[in-house]
């Protein structure tokens, strides 16, 4: 992950055009590079992506289309988006509240909240489920005190109501939250630390109050980063398989988003609606791609005019 | 007292750190303590019994090996595209380069059942791979008849361990890739011309001045790529067989536990796994550390 991170700050295009010959490896070794490079990269990621679309369309674009035709595919499908419109909004505003206070002010204890914020991406995603079990679920530490019953301490309203968190809704959100955690703050923290703080200086000079600054100066500044972190972050939201499948208990048409439906038509080896539904997920992927390499692009193109200016 | 070293005129330092560690409490902290905390509660003998039986061992074996494997193979890959990426130019490179990312953005589970679909038997490669991995165990039996490749390699590719094998190089392709093209990209071309007017031939270049240079990173991008495919769990279960004792990585060992009730066996499990993946990320961060420090110079 630290690729994605680094390259928005420090990629450059560089396509060397004029090699001196000194440098440049002879022929044999050129051709060779390239040949393992090109039959690597056909394998294991040209021959995956084009079987998702080959086997959907496997027995005709009439039964593909009938596929979708299915409440419980539908429901996966409205669950998918509804999980990323509560998870990626969520983790946009702390990743806002995140960089904003380490890029900008130096305080004890910010190298150990730094790396506190990259820890979901270190941790699997099955266990990242298992946690919210371990504090939601009926052996939890909140799980006996959710369900509908006498509990001391707490008011009549509360002991009526039934709140199920976990084979439930809030459940797959809230692992869902955990898997995208750090994705829109390790975007924003690197940028932010190299675009300082002197605009803002300036803004507040002028008499701009603490959020005229921060819609007019800083947002639209990093508004890229942003752009570039949600759409990550809304790509791992929506395909989040292992930490779901722990949390959802897989009722059909409630609480299976796309990945878990897709998981039960191949189980049933329906499989061309299991690839049907994928080459959704497999549309989304390539969309996240491509929005991010013209971003990229950009933002190399920003940085050249930049420098020659 | 002050937590701010330094009085900043800037405002909402309160409000955005007080917002980051109250979001940071609930979401990550307090959910990953109770993992700790309930395996604290075990006696040391319910402990070991979960994360040391057989089958979890073998689970173990399983997952670590065939991750470092992978992610072996990934560095010798990764670095050969990263190579071609940055120093060749070539129609569609731009392509190549936005599809490397394309394990990141894939969800897994499509991952899983498309690997599984190409692999499998009458799949797209496996109707010709199938037949030569079974050639390529029988000379090996031929070779050393002492072990028993069949059991060790697994008898086929897809539903076996080679499968495992796939879909763990498949998650951890970008990350060797990522990690080396930056460093790439900055190496000054006045090195190696320095190298070559000194008397060096190309080889010698290539393997005294641009390797060093390049380690680093490419250790680091190993080092990823091996934490990312050791708790992978989505793109594996499709094609592994899972079968017990043979081809059953640690995620879904945890996984088979939730499903049998026992939460505390599969809680046992995932504290094993996390202390070894902090141990890893404390790795690298002292690589990455150390690897710009070497740049800087």
């Amino acid at each position: 992950m630290a690729g994605i991170a680094s390259s928005l700050t420090e990629k450059q295009g560089s396509a060397r055009g004029g090699t001196p010959r000194v440098i440049r490896n002879p022929l044999w070794v050129r051709v060779l590079f390239m040949t393992i490079a090109f039959v690597f990269v056909a394998f294991f990621l040209v021959l995956p992506l084009s079987a998702v679309f080959g086997e959907a369309l496997r027995k005709g674009l009439r039964v593909y289309l009938a596929s979708f035709n299915d409440p419980d595919a539908l429901s996966a499908i409205k669950l998918t988006l509804l999980t990323a419109l509560c998870a990626v909004p969520a983790n946009l505003v702390f990743g806002i509240a995140a960089s904003w206070c380490i890029a900008k002010f130096d305080f004890r204890g910010k190298a150990l909240l730094t790396t506190l914020i990259d820890l979901p991406f270190a941790v699997s995603p099955v266990i990242s489920g298992l946690i919210y079990v371990l504090v939601f679920g009926l052996q939890g530490w909140l799980g006996p005190y959710l369900g509908a019953g006498d509990h001391p301490w707490f008011g009549e309203w509360f002991n009526q109501q039934d709140i199920k968190i976990i084979f439930a809704v809030p459940g797959i959100v809230l692992a869902t939250m955990f898997v995208t955690f750090p994705f829109v703050a390790r975007e924003l923290i690197p940028l932010m630390q190299a675009q300082g703080s002197d605009e803002e200086y300036a803004a507040l000079t002028l008499g701009a109050s603490g959020w005229q600054m921060f819609w007019r100066v800083t947002l639209p500044n990093i508004k890229w980063g942003l752009f570039y972190g949600v759409i990550l972050c809304n790509a791992r939201a929506m395909g989040e398989f292992g930490a779901v499948s722990v949390v959802s208990g897989h009722i059909r048409g409630e609480t299976n988003t796309m990945p878990l439906h897709i998981e039960i038509l191949y189980n049933e080896y329906n499989f061309v609606a299991a690839f049907a539904v994928s080459s959704l997920l497999a549309l989304l992927a390539l969309v996240t791609l491509v929005l991010k390499s013209l971003i990229e692009w950009q933002h190399a193109r920003t940085r050249k005019d930049a420098a020659s200016a | 007292m002050s937590v701010v070293r330094q009085r900043s005129v800037l405002p909402g330092f309160g409000l955005s750190l007080g917002f980051t560690v109250t979001y940071l409490s609930l979401i990550v902290l307090i959910p990953l303590a109770a993992a700790f905390i309930r395996t604290a509660e075990m006696s040391w003998g319910d402990f070991v019994q979960a994360v040391a039986s057989p089958r979890v061992l073998a689970s173990y074996r399983l997952s670590f090996g065939v991750s470092l494997l992978a992610a072996l193979v990934n560095a010798f890959f990764g670095f050969i595209v990263a190579w071609v990426l940055v120093r060749y130019s070539f129609p569609g490179r731009k392509i190549v380069d936005a599809l490397v990312d394309l394990p990141f953005a894939l969800p897994t589970a499509v991952a899983g059942i498309a690997l599984t679909a190409i692999y499998a038997k009458n799949g797209w490669v496996g109707q010709w791979a199938e037949p030569m991995w079974s050639g390529f165990l029988a000379w090996l039996t031929g070779v050393m008849p002492s072990v028993d490749w069949k059991k060790l390699l697994g008898a086929q590719i897809a539903f076996d361990r080679p499968g495992v094998f796939i879909a763990l190089t498949f998650i951890g392709l970008p990350f060797v890739v990522r990690t080396l093209q930056p460093v790439l990209e900055e190496l000054e071309p006045e090195l190696e011309e320095a190298a070559a007017s000194l008397g060096a031939n190309r080889w010698q270049t290539m393997t005294r001045v641009i390797f060093p240079e390049l380690l680093p990173p490419l250790i680091t991008g190993f080092a990823l790529a091996f934490a990312r495919a050791v708790g992978e769990y989505g793109s594996v279960v499709f094609i592994a067989g899972n079968r017990p004792m043979h081809s059953e990585i640690t995620p879904l060992l945890i996984i088979t536990k939730l499903e049998q009730y026992d939460v505390r066996g599969a809680t046992a499990i995932a504290v094993v796994m996390l202390v070894t993946s902090f141990i890893l990320l404390f790795l690298i961060n002292l690589l990455q550390k150390w690897s710009r420090r070497h740049h800087r110079i």
